[in-house]
């Protein structure tokens, strides 16, 4: 088994050098237990370089390495060469993102959607921290606790085809993100975060393809958390128009 | 960024509601009008059922089998034609596609009314 190799057809693309990205073939060892990342960590210290991506923790938490593998949105740190034997693997930038240089994209509109939702715990009023913290039982932490688990890894991204058509789309980390806060008990910032998710580019420029679920590594089910979210506008719309006086919830 | 309004909300209930009914009623349906009567399972004469029709219950009860489910059906078929491609043409598909619908609920509304 040791001298059984597999190929890699890499995305290409350097800036000023490249006019438009291209594939390049390099011949890796076939191990067993290597993931993608492995086989492209091969190639940079081995063979080229100047090959450039992104990676940390190379255990599926960091969420930096995702990738298109045989036009599948993947972590590469979790995709077994052996799983795509013999081979050839495409390996591509995620899909629907501006790429950088090879397999870099570019972050900035995913990050402006983060910040977009606030994700963090909105207080009305913040008490003193000599009251202590907000306290919480493990019920009220277990409904929205599959919706903190996502590691911002933008698979889902690449796999939504409303996000390739209409980049404007808030999408599906950041609402599914949004949600997770909206259901905190500790939190009190629905109505700030409503008018970003009940917008036209929001939860309702959703289409339910439900790539979105189908891709992402940590279950988060970010179809399910724009369903919701649906409902609880649609929910408020209902109100707005039986009492507009000031109908809400 | 400014809220830009939206009628979503109001398509996607009439598309919710229209789901529930084609999920929960239509399918009773088909098994009773579809195949019961028709192969003969049970007799339910036809005058028996114009009869049954005339009811004001049961037309408003038709009017929400028929009508309903319509929307569920606009809704999904203009998301299906936004996804394969033709989201420059989301307006007069929109239009087309739930006005397809209100052009069913009208012609629900006539029929039932003629019974
Ligand atoms: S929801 Fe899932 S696929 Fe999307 S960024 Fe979070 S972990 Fe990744
Ligand atoms: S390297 Fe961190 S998730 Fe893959």
């Amino acid at each position: 088994m040791s001298d059984a190799t597999i190929t890699l057809e890499v995305t290409r693309y350097r800036p000023g050098h490249d006019r438009e990205p291209h594939p390049q073939s390099f011949e890796v060892p076939f191990q067993k237990d290597w993931v993608v990342l492995d086989a492209l960590n091969h190639i940079k210290d081995r063979i080229d370089g100047t090959l450039s991506y992104r990676w940390s923790c190379r255990m599926g938490v960091c969420g930096s390495c995702g990738m298109m593998v045989n036009g599948v949105p993947k972590l590469t740190c979790a995709a077994f060469l052996r799983d795509y034997r013999p081979g050839p693997i495409r390996v591509e930038p995620l899909a629907n993102f501006p790429v950088i240089r090879d397999l870099v994209i570019a972050l900035d509109d995913f990050m402006e959607k983060l910040r977009r939702v606030k994700p963090w715990i909105i207080r009305a009023e913040e008490k003193p921290v000599s009251e202590g913290e907000y306290r919480q039982t493990p019920a009220q932490l277990e409904t929205y606790k599959q919706f903190s688990m996502c590691i911002n890894c933008m698979l889902c991204y690449a796999a939504c085809p409303v996000y390739g058509l209409a980049p404007a789309f808030v999408g599906p980390a950041a609402i599914a993100l949004a949600y997770r806060y909206n259901l905190d008990s500790r939190d009190e910032g629905y109505r700030l975060r409503e008018p970003v998710m009940s917008d036209a580019v929001g939860v309702w420029e959703c289409t339910f393809v439900g790539e979105c679920s189908v891709v992402c590594p940590k279950g988060v089910d970010p179809a399910a958390a724009i369903q919701r979210s649906k409902l609880a506008g649609a929910t408020d719309w209902l109100l707005s128009m039986v009492m507009p006086w000031g109908g809400r919830r | 960024m400014a809220t830009r309004k939206t009628s979503e909300p109001f398509w996607w209930l009439l598309f919710a509601a229209g789901g529930m009914v084609a999920a929960l009623l239509v399918p009773v349906h088909l098994l009773v009008n579809g195949l019961a009567v028709p192969l003969g399972w049970t007799s339910i004469s036809h005058a028996r059922m114009l009869a049954l029709a005339g009811h004001p219950l049961v037309k408003l009860y038709l009017f929400v089998l028929i009508a309903l489910p319509l929307y569920h059906w606009a809704h999904r078929f203009r998301f299906v034609l936004e996804d394969l491609g033709l989201h420059g043409w989301r307006t007069p598909i929109a239009i087309l596609c739930y006005g397809g619908a209100v052009a069913g609920t009208v012609a629900t509304l006539w029929v039932l009314w003629g019974i």
